[in-house]
């Protein structure tokens, strides 16, 4: 799609200082509206207090686990961002 | 602090209130259209915090008042003609330009009428304010990207916001018109008169509309009557016929 | 469910035999609850019924604000217009996680949307039903989503990873969901005798088609058995809705609301309710399109997005603007 706005990769850093983790990823045309948008999108339940934002394409991730790839995903599958890194296993409570 | 007529301080906390209620009320019509999921999101922030507002300004009225009237009371169930918002915020949504602009035009005047509400010598009031004007710092930073983005963007969108700014312009002016309620509130230390915000108006929306290479119509008509409830626009009572509806059907429930 | 009646590609699951020894690394990782990630090698079919399920799943999120947003201007409160909103909102987010996961699959949001609006991708049936009085309000978020959070608790364990992350942080935010309906539907079941009545419409009106979301019957379903073997289905939809109608029907007693299904009985012997299946005629006929509200709902979600077009290339063009400016000044 010509006209779509780019993916951004999110970061926030919450309230007890431990790192920025990855949250999820979200479209902005621009890395300060990214910013914002993350704000509406992420934080809308005091999440964080600071946020990264990078534009997917811009990152480099590690090799799959499989070595020797006997089949090569075509050109038309290239996976277009490595999304949603980790988030804690807990689950919320019903 | 002062010596203030309590009816004056009730007019003054409605004029607040009924803005936001109204605002936020035309913002919330946005959920679920609008032009992206991160715009819906944001636009639903926007008008839960004007709401929040609401509660809190209307919530404070009621008890000045002394009528026993809580913020829902006053909201959904008084009549047109009771409303002391601004014509501005009833104004219908419009494209989503013009819901920017109208956004961005208000947010403006707010963050710095809350920037100097914050310093009331009442008490209520200033903590209503601490905690409103970091809301709408953020609303104006959002709204002022906005309108920078879609006024400097493509032809068509650059024409839009042009339009929208020609058919909101006139109502601008409204929310700098001050009568003997805000001088017995400057009087008495509680709110700034708002004739004399405007030069700190003009400066912060000239830098922003001029970033987004679009210009101030040249005519200074003013259209007024909102916020000292003389004359609503026809839009006002289908709004709170909407709004009110529930209320109205079924007096005396609880929900 | 929110993704109902996902066909695979293939139809039917190969035997261990069959696979190549790429399918049969990748089915022992799945049986092993080896999530499967965005750049692991991963059959073609299990990559297409995914991005269908998980598009779908996200469309009925988004399309699913649309019945809840009916009602946002007319909150009977204040407080009830506030809980509204966030709930809704937090539908779009959930359509905007799911886009996010479906878009590590090779496909972007854009692209889902339009495949949405041009008909050749589904959302829930239950988004074509009206909501018309107040207390539909508290029954979509009691019935509607408490059959979602059935699903998506389940799903949280499926075997692709971006979809179990964004389930995951669907259901911490579900908790309200439910509850806030829950709570909303409290006020009217014993409030006055009008809101009783509405109570008693909603329950009547929207019973059986949260019972469709489940999907039909998957006994006899090749896609549901293919869809298990790869954990993107986790229960079958008659084990969830069974678990749905135990959970929910001493909800409805309790809210002293007739039931809307008289045949409901407890089953000693199963340790379960018996109950009536809707009338999959309907339901075929609502996923064909000639529900009450599909037609209305597409033209809505198209006009948001025909309307939004110019601003989404104004603010894209203003961005690539303001790079040139910055590399020019450079
Ligand atoms: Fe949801
Ligand atoms: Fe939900």
């Amino acid at each position: 799609m010509k006209n779509e706005w780019p993916l951004w990769e999110v970061f926030i850093r919450g309230q007890h200082g431990l790192a920025h983790r990855h949250v999820g990823s979200l479209h902005a045309p621009d890395a300060e509206t990214a910013i914002l948008n993350a704000r509406d999108v992420y934080t809308r339940r005091n999440e964080g207090v600071s946020i990264w934002v990078v534009e997917a394409k811009h990152i480099a991730a590690s090799s799959p686990s499989e070595k020797g790839p006997l089949f090569e995903p075509s050109e038309s599958k290239i996976y277009r961002h490595p999304t949603f890194f980790d988030i804690p296993e807990e689950v919320g409570h019903m | 602090m002062a010596e203030v007529d309590k009816d004056k301080l009730y007019q003054f906390l409605l004029r607040m209130g009924d803005n936001t209620l109204i605002l936020g009320h035309r913002v919330s019509e946005w959920c679920g259209h609008s032009p992206v999921l991160e715009e819906d999101i944001a636009l639903a922030n926007t008008a839960l915090d004007l709401i929040g507002q609401t509660q809190m300004w209307l919530g404070y009225a009621g008890e000045v008042q002394g009528e026993g009237k809580s913020a829902d009371d006053l909201a959904f169930l008084r009549d047109a003609w009771d409303f002391r918002n601004v014509l501005l915020v009833e104004l219908p949504n419009g494209d989503f330009g013009r819901t920017m602009m109208r956004q961005f035009l208000y947010d403006a005047w707010s963050s710095i009428m809350l920037g100097h509400l914050q310093k009331s010598t009442d008490e209520r009031i200033a903590a209503i304010a601490a905690k409103a004007s970091k809301e709408a710092a953020y609303h104006v930073e959002r709204s002022s990207g906005t309108v920078v983005g879609l006024g400097d963007g493509t032809e068509e969108s650059h024409n839009r916001m042009q339009a929208a700014l020609d058919y909101l312009w006139p109502y601008v002016g409204e929310m700098f018109a001050s009568d003997e309620i805000d001088l017995a509130m400057a009087a008495a230390g509680i709110a700034p008169d708002p004739a004399n915000l405007r030069d700190e108006y003009d400066a912060l929306v000239g830098r922003v509309l001029d970033e987004a290479t679009l210009a101030i119509p040249a005519g200074n008509y003013v259209h007024k009557g909102g916020r000292d409830g003389r004359m609503h626009t026809e839009h006002l009572g289908h709004l709170l016929c909407e709004m009110q509806w529930l209320q109205r059907a079924y007096p005396g429930c609880e929900w | 469910m929110y993704a109902q009646m996902v066909k695979t590609a293939s139809n039917r699951v190969k035997t261990r035999e069959e696979m190549s020894p790429e399918e049969q690394h990748f089915q022992d990782k799945i049986d092993n609850d080896v999530k499967i990630e965005p750049k692991d090698w991963m059959p073609e079919d299990y990559r297409r019924t995914l991005i269908r399920q998980i598009g779908q799943h996200a469309h009925s999120e988004v399309v699913g604000q649309l019945p809840e947003g009916n009602w946002i201007t007319r909150a009977p409160t204040l407080e009830r217009k506030a809980i509204l909103l966030a709930k809704v909102q937090d539908e779009a987010g959930h359509g905007l996680y799911l886009y996010s996961a479906a878009e590590t699959l090779g496909v972007s949001r854009d692209e889902l949307i339009e495949l949405l609006h041009e008909g050749k991708m589904k959302y829930s049936s239950i988004f074509n039903y009206p909501t018309l009085n107040w207390a539909d309000i508290g029954a979509v978020g009691w019935l509607v989503d408490g059959a979602a959070i059935i699903n998506q608790v389940a799903l949280q364990r499926t075997s692709y990873g971006p979809y179990s992350r964004a389930m995951i942080r669907i259901c911490k935010e579900e908790s309200f969901h439910a509850r806030q309906g829950y709570s909303a539907i409290m006020k009217m079941a014993f409030g006055t005798p009008e809101q009783k009545k509405m109570a008693q419409d909603a329950v009547n009106r929207l019973w059986f088609p949260a019972l469709m979301m489940f999907g039909p019957s998957d006994k006899d379903s090749v896609h549901s058995e293919q869809s298990m073997a790869w954990k993107i289905k986790v229960k079958t939809n008659d084990e969830l809705r069974q678990q749905f109608v135990d959970q929910t029907v001493p909800q409805i007693d309790y809210l002293g609301l007739e039931r809307p299904d008289p045949t409901i009985k407890w089953n000693e012997e199963r340790g379960h309710y018996d109950f009536a299946m809707p009338d999959w005629d309907e339901f075929f006929n609502v996923i064909k399109g000639n529900g009450p509200c599909n037609a209305d709902r597409m033209e809505n979600r198209r006009k948001a997005w025909e309307d939004g077009a110019w601003v989404r290339e104004g603010l894209l063009e203003h961005a690539r603007k303001k790079a040139a400016r910055k590399v020019a000044a450079e």
